[in-house]
């Protein structure tokens, strides 16, 4: 199968996907029924998505939830938060442009807000959206939806709703390819998808550490 | 006293010779291996050297008195033994500035006392380089220092009568003016030359025209009055043209050119580093092209340094704030052989001319620029131009430290200097001051 | 990018990314909680050796917007006075440790100076250096003029350049950073420039910039340009045979009542620009100046938006090694 490979720094892994299109969908649509259920309803409910992966998860989430409830607007009641200027590592890793932090009209002061992102990993980012969110307003509840859980957290942070629960070693790299966020071709029935990235085992350097050589 | 032969060296560039320098002058010259030699002769091996008269400077810029942190009579000869002249001429810009007797005798004693080359005062033109009023130029010359040019470089003579005057007064003791030609109502704020890079930098230009149009007026002066003039650094191609133009019709006009302005131009300054900051400024590469066809056809005369040394304090600074000028003793001759010998524009018998025959004659130096000849003064320079080294401001003997060339590769080097027949320097290092 | 010294060596991704980057920042100013932690525990210092109280203000705002601490540090005129040196006061800084250093100077070089005498590691802003460059000046009327053009087509600013729109810039170009600046930015983002100016206040040497040059500016609005930014004409200026008169000045170069009731006429779409302060009744009259075409107040807002876009871009990731991690 074709998964474009992350710039040219990745010369010797693997790619293995682990949810397709279907999966994802399936899983989106679990979550949105949680959320009803958790919430006893749609009412005073924002989806905020994480820039950049997290919002078009958000905005599928909310088509899901307008489906269900008809009362639930899904335009007015979905946004999107981005936590570049929040994150704890702005001095080790060169920052990207922020992304637009798009709040409904009618603010969250209140509300149940439902973050979603595409990864929980170590938590920090999570961490940052909280800040992020204190400074746009006063929630009643807040809740978080990943697509997928990896584990290693290092913050005392978890998800009220995952998609997958997927046990990943350090050495591994997880993405989530989107059609909003990623236009690049990709193969049918992973228009949407997770992949896995791990290292080859035959990497000369994994190879000389294993036979235990040094240089 | 003592005796030098210089064996196997190329005299200006020609088949190798020995020299044999007894008692300050050199007794003979003749084949390798041909001379006689006293039983205590120090023979020096000149293999691929190249013998040239002793490097004589128009312009030097001693400091002393009055700006001893950055320069010293001393200090700057040391440099100028260094860099193989034998002859530097002192500009009169010290404080207080050389314009009465008393000041000229004093740096002509100075350089007596440091005995590492020829000290001769420039005297000011006028009374305190104010440009109002002449100075007293026939007690200048007729002092111990015998000053016979005159300038008040750094500054220009502008005022027309001022300059005419002068050109006709120095005609009495066969004198000459010199012109540090900057109209300086055009150059009011000037930091750097006007064109591309300054319309760019936001720097206050420095037009050619303030330049070229003093030469104009001045070389028009000297015929009316017929008077000799001799015009400083020139730096500009308009400079050049003018000059030529001058000589044409036979008007008594002489001019230098200094080795940063046949090497270096304006683009540096986009770098802030004050140690571009020289006055004239480095103009563009037009203008460098210019000035070293001027050597060759000859319109240029002479290579003057314009060693013009600072201290840390004042060259480190904001571009605006800083000092202008450049060390040159140390690095002349390189320069001169990178931009001409190099580029197979000119041999060494007219490196000879131009760094030593030629000045001597403009300034009537009966024992320097000689040809290298038996009888002649023992004012000998040996020069290897092998060799290319990255330049080091640091181990310069100047007390200057600001040297435009720093970590640039020039090649050649001075191998020794003979001043009066005493080797001022010796493998290349300084050795030891003629005693008086 | 590490330090912004000049416009002329800004990329035009470098150029977007800080202009995207303001848009976010602009949006942040209209919100109750007008803060950002990005720069919690940064420290930037102001180090003014020229009055610019609007600039100095302006740069302040922004980092205290983004939560960094602030050192006004104003050093007039102390180098020139053979005071503090350049040297010392930077070493003074860096003792301070400064993350960042936004230097105005009176004398043009002086941040590129700094940033390169290896007195000190902070990162270097040029808040406006003598007659060369003020490049957050240049930044601040790209993003105006792409605002303008935003709402003009009614679509995101974001993401936008601004190929073939028309910017005349007026006045006095000799010795003003702004217009040096704004040359070489308008040019990379895809605009055209003409200068319009008495010939005594354009530099000699100029023939290869990428601009035009009038010398009649009602002909050059009856091209119905996108943008007039006139240019402020110091006071020293008046006396220096740079013009005759000041009302000859005017006249021929001024944004007059007369040329903003042309452009009305014509229904030109020219927004008036200024980067201040302004001399009114000189270089712009107040029925300019007061138009709805002014645009002169959204540039002090863009100022402090572009501001925090170039310390955010500049202080993260200063301490990066190249590494893999993400998620």
């Amino acid at each position: 199968m074709s998964v474009p490979e992350h710039g040219e720094s990745l010369p010797a892994t693997t790619s293995r996907v682990i949810l397709s299109t279907a999966d994802i969908d399936r899983a989106l649509t679990r979550i949105a029924h949680e959320i009803l259920e958790s919430n006893k309803g749609t009412a005073g409910l924002v989806i905020l998505g994480i820039a950049r992966r997290g919002y078009p998860l958000a905005q599928r989430l909310a088509a899901k939830l307008e489906q269900t409830d008809e009362s639930f607007d899904a335009r007015t009641s979905t946004g999107q938060l981005d936590i570049t200027m929040y994150r704890d590592d702005l001095r080790k890793n060169p920052a990207r442009t922020p992304q637009p932090t798009i709040i409904p009209d009618s603010g969250i002061d209140g509300r149940t807000v439902v973050l979603v992102d595409d990864v929980l990993f170590s938590g920090r980012t999570i961490r940052a959206a909280l800040d992020a969110l204190v400074d746009v307003g006063r929630p009643k509840v807040v809740r978080l939806a990943v697509l997928v859980d990896r584990g290693h957290r290092e913050l005392p942070i978890r998800a009220d709703h995952v998609g997958k629960n997927l046990p990943t070693s350090s050495q591994e790299k997880v993405r989530v390819l989107l059609r909003e966020s990623d236009p690049e071709e990709r193969a049918e029935n992973h228009e949407d998808c997770v992949v896995i990235d791990a290292p080859v085992a035959s990497d000369p350097d994994v190879a000389r550490a294993e036979k235990g050589v040094t240089s | 006293m003592s005796s030098f032969l210089i064996s196997t060296v190329s005299p200006e560039g020609s088949d190798p010779v020995d020299l044999l320098i007894v008692d300050g002058v050199i007794q003979a010259v003749g084949e390798p291996g041909s001379l006689e030699t006293p039983d205590d002769v120090t023979v020096v091996d000149g293999t691929g050297l190249i013998a040239l008269p002793g490097l004589v400077d128009m312009h030097t810029h001693l400091r002393q008195p009055g700006h001893e942190d950055a320069e010293t009579v001393d200090t700057g000869t040391r440099a100028a033994a260094k860099g193989g002249y034998t002859a530097v001429f002192a500009m009169a810009n010290s404080k207080p500035v050389a314009d009465t007797a008393g000041v000229v005798e004093q740096v002509w004693q100075l350089g007596q006392d440091a005995g590492w080359a020829d000290v001769h005062p420039v005297g000011a033109v006028t009374v305190g380089l104010e440009g109002q009023q002449l100075s007293e130029i026939r007690a200048m010359a007729e002092s111990r220092a015998q000053v016979r040019m005159f300038s008040d470089d750094g500054k220009c003579v502008h005022d027309p009568v001022l300059m005419r005057r002068a050109l006709e007064y120095v005609k009495s003791f066969d004198g000459l003016v010199a012109q540090h030609a900057q109209e300086p109502r055009l150059t009011e704020g000037a930091q750097m030359n006007e064109g591309v890079v300054s319309a760019e930098l936001g720097l206050t230009g420095w037009p050619a025209v303030a330049e070229e149009a003093i030469i104009a007026r001045d070389v028009l002066l000297a015929q009316h009055v017929n008077s000799r003039l001799h015009i400083c650094h020139l730096s500009t191609k308009g400079s050049v043209e003018i000059v030529r133009w001058a000589k044409e019709r036979g008007i008594n006009v002489t001019a230098e050119v200094t080795p940063h302005h046949l090497l270096l131009t304006e683009e540096l300054v986009r770098t802030f580093d004050p140690v571009y900051k020289v006055n004239p400024p480095l103009r563009t590469d037009e203008d460098v092209m210019a000035l070293r066809e001027a050597v060759v056809d000859g319109t240029i005369d002479v290579i003057g340094t314009d060693h013009a040394p600072h201290t840390i304090e004042d060259k480190e600074s904001e571009w605006s704030c800083a000092a202008m000028g450049m060390t040159g003793l140390e690095t002349a001759l390189s320069v001169v052989q990178k931009t001409l010998v190099d580029t197979g524009m000119i041999d060494w018998s007219t490196v000879a001319r131009i760094t030593s025959r030629r000045p001597s004659e403009i300034l009537r130096l009966r024992d320097q620029g000689g040809a290298l000849e038996a009888g002649a003064p023992a004012n000998i320079t040996l020069w290897n131009p092998a060799g290319e080294t990255p330049v080091n401001p640091e181990t310069h003997v100047s007390k200057g430290r600001n040297s435009p060339y720093k970590g640039m590769p020039l090649p050649g080097s001075v191998s020794a200097t003979f001043y009066r027949g005493h080797p001022v320097v010796l493998d290349g290092e300084l050795n030891s001051p003629l005693s008086s | 990018m590490k330090h912004l010294l000049t416009t002329a060596d800004l990329s035009y991704a470098d150029a977007l990314s800080i202009l995207d980057t303001a848009d976010q920042m602009a949006s942040v100013s209209s919100r109750s909680v007008k803060k950002l932690p990005a720069l919690r525990g940064r420290t930037v210092v102001n180090l003014f050796f020229e009055d610019s109280t609007r600039t100095r203000i302006s740069f302040e705002t922004a980092a205290k917007r983004l939560s960094a601490d602030v050192i006004n540090f104003s050093a007039k005129g102390s180098s020139v006075s053979k005071g503090e040196s350049l040297k010392d006061t930077a070493q003074t800084l860096m003792a301070m440790s400064a993350d960042a250093v936004v230097i105005r100077h009176g004398a043009s070089g002086a941040p590129q100076q700094l940033a390169s005498s290896g007195w000190i590691d902070a990162a270097v802003v040029n808040a406006g250096d003598g007659k060369h460059e003020h490049p957050t000046q240049a930044l601040l009327d790209a993003m105006t003029l792409r605002r303008v053009r935003a709402r003009r087509e009614d679509r995101p600013s974001t993401g936008m350049d601004l190929e073939g729109m028309h910017v005349v810039i007026v006045g006095d170009v000799l010795h003003s950073r702004v217009a040096r600046s704004n040359v070489w930015l308008l040019n990379t983002l895809g605009a055209r420039v003409t200068f319009v100016a008495p010939p005594t206040l354009l530099p000699v040497g100029m023939g290869h910039w990428p601009c035009e040059v009038s010398y009649d500016l009602d002909e050059v609005l009856a091209q119905r340009p996108d943008a007039v930014m006139m240019l402020r004409l110091q006071s020293e200026r008046m006396n220096a045979a740079f013009f005759p008169s000041e009302q000859e000045y005017t006249r021929a170069w001024g944004l007059t009542p007369e040329r903003v009731a042309a452009l009305d006429a014509m229904d030109a779409p020219t927004v008036i620009m200024h980067p201040g302060p302004m001399n009114r009744g000189l270089e712009i009259s107040s029925e300019a100046a007061d138009s709805p075409r002014s645009t002169v107040l959204a540039q002090v807002a863009n100022g402090v938006s572009v501001r925090m876009a170039v310390l955010f871009l500049l202080l993260s990731g200063d301490e990066s090694t190249p590494s893999l991690s993400d998620n």
